[in-house]
């Protein structure tokens, strides 16, 4: 097998969305998610000589940047006392029932399983993407994700509409055959 | 172009709301008789709402520049 090599100056094209979605995925604060990924690229390239080439470039920077995010909350969470966890009850003074009941997390709720599973589309949606040809992932990010017309993607790319829409159903093919059968219903 | 090429291309651009309802027509005449195109499709439809579902994020060029030249400082 052929050793993995590192190529920093294609990081930012390549991994910075996958590895921002990731990271706004668990502070949820866009500019700090930003941050994060900015010093993970920052600390890839120190440690770049560290690399031994048996993961592929992007898991290894999955890997920094998910020590990152925990040395991030290690260091919101160092001065005592803000690790813990407020709430306050005596806002509804007049509410009835037992306090500690009602603070309890509703079993019925699908809302944290949803968000998991979201996050994680998110992130398989992502990876899929940085796997296509540079070009067809451009093109695709700015029309589904950022929601671009196709005639400024065309102005700005330089290319006529059915290249676009050539290039769009090759990444949306690709897509469907890369992101795992378990999101699909058919 | 191919029928299916062509109902492949219109069910591309509905994806994005961007398919004529003439287009959208033919593409359901198509569909119609055509099984393995109205599974593509399908599944098309469901690449979308996956990629809704996801709520997909996206650093702007602007922010990737300043990423680019902060790495080569």
């Amino acid at each position: 097998m052929i050793p993995n090599t590192l190529n920093p100056e294609t990081w930012v094209d390549q991994y910075a969305d996958y590895l921002f979605n990731y990271a706004v995925s668990r502070v949820s604060d866009i500019e700090i998610a930003k941050d994060l990924v900015q010093d993970t690229f920052i600390a890839g390239l120190k440690s770049a000589k560290n690399f031994k080439g048996d993961a592929s470039e992007r898991t290894w920077l999955i890997a920094i940047l998910k020590r990152k995010v925990i040395d991030y909350y290690r260091k919101i969470n160092s001065n005592k006392g803000k690790a813990e966890v407020r709430m306050s009850y005596s806002s509804q003074t007049d509410a009835e029932g037992d306090w500690l009941e009602e603070k309890v997390a509703d079993p019925n709720s699908v809302l944290e399983n949803d968000s998991l599973e979201n996050e994680e589309l998110g992130e398989a949606i992502q990876e899929c993407i940085s796997k296509l040809p540079k070009k067809q992932a451009l093109v695709f990010t700015m029309k589904t994700i950022q929601g671009v017309s196709t005639e400024e993607i065309c102005n700005e790319l330089n290319i006529n509409p059915s290249n676009l829409w050539v290039m769009i159903h090759r990444s949306r093919t690709a897509l469907m055959e890369c992101l795992n059968q378990k999101w699909f219903n058919v | 172009m191919s029928p299916c090429e062509k109902a492949a291309l219109i069910c591309d651009k509905a994806q994005y709301n961007e398919a004529t309802f003439i287009e959208k027509l033919q593409l359901m005449y198509h569909l119609y008789r055509c099984k393995r195109c109205a599974k593509h499709s399908k599944k098309n439809g469901e690449l979308t709402s996956l990629c809704n579902k996801a709520r997909l994020q996206v650093l702007s060029e602007n922010d990737k520049v300043s990423m680019k030249e902060k790495l080569k400082s």
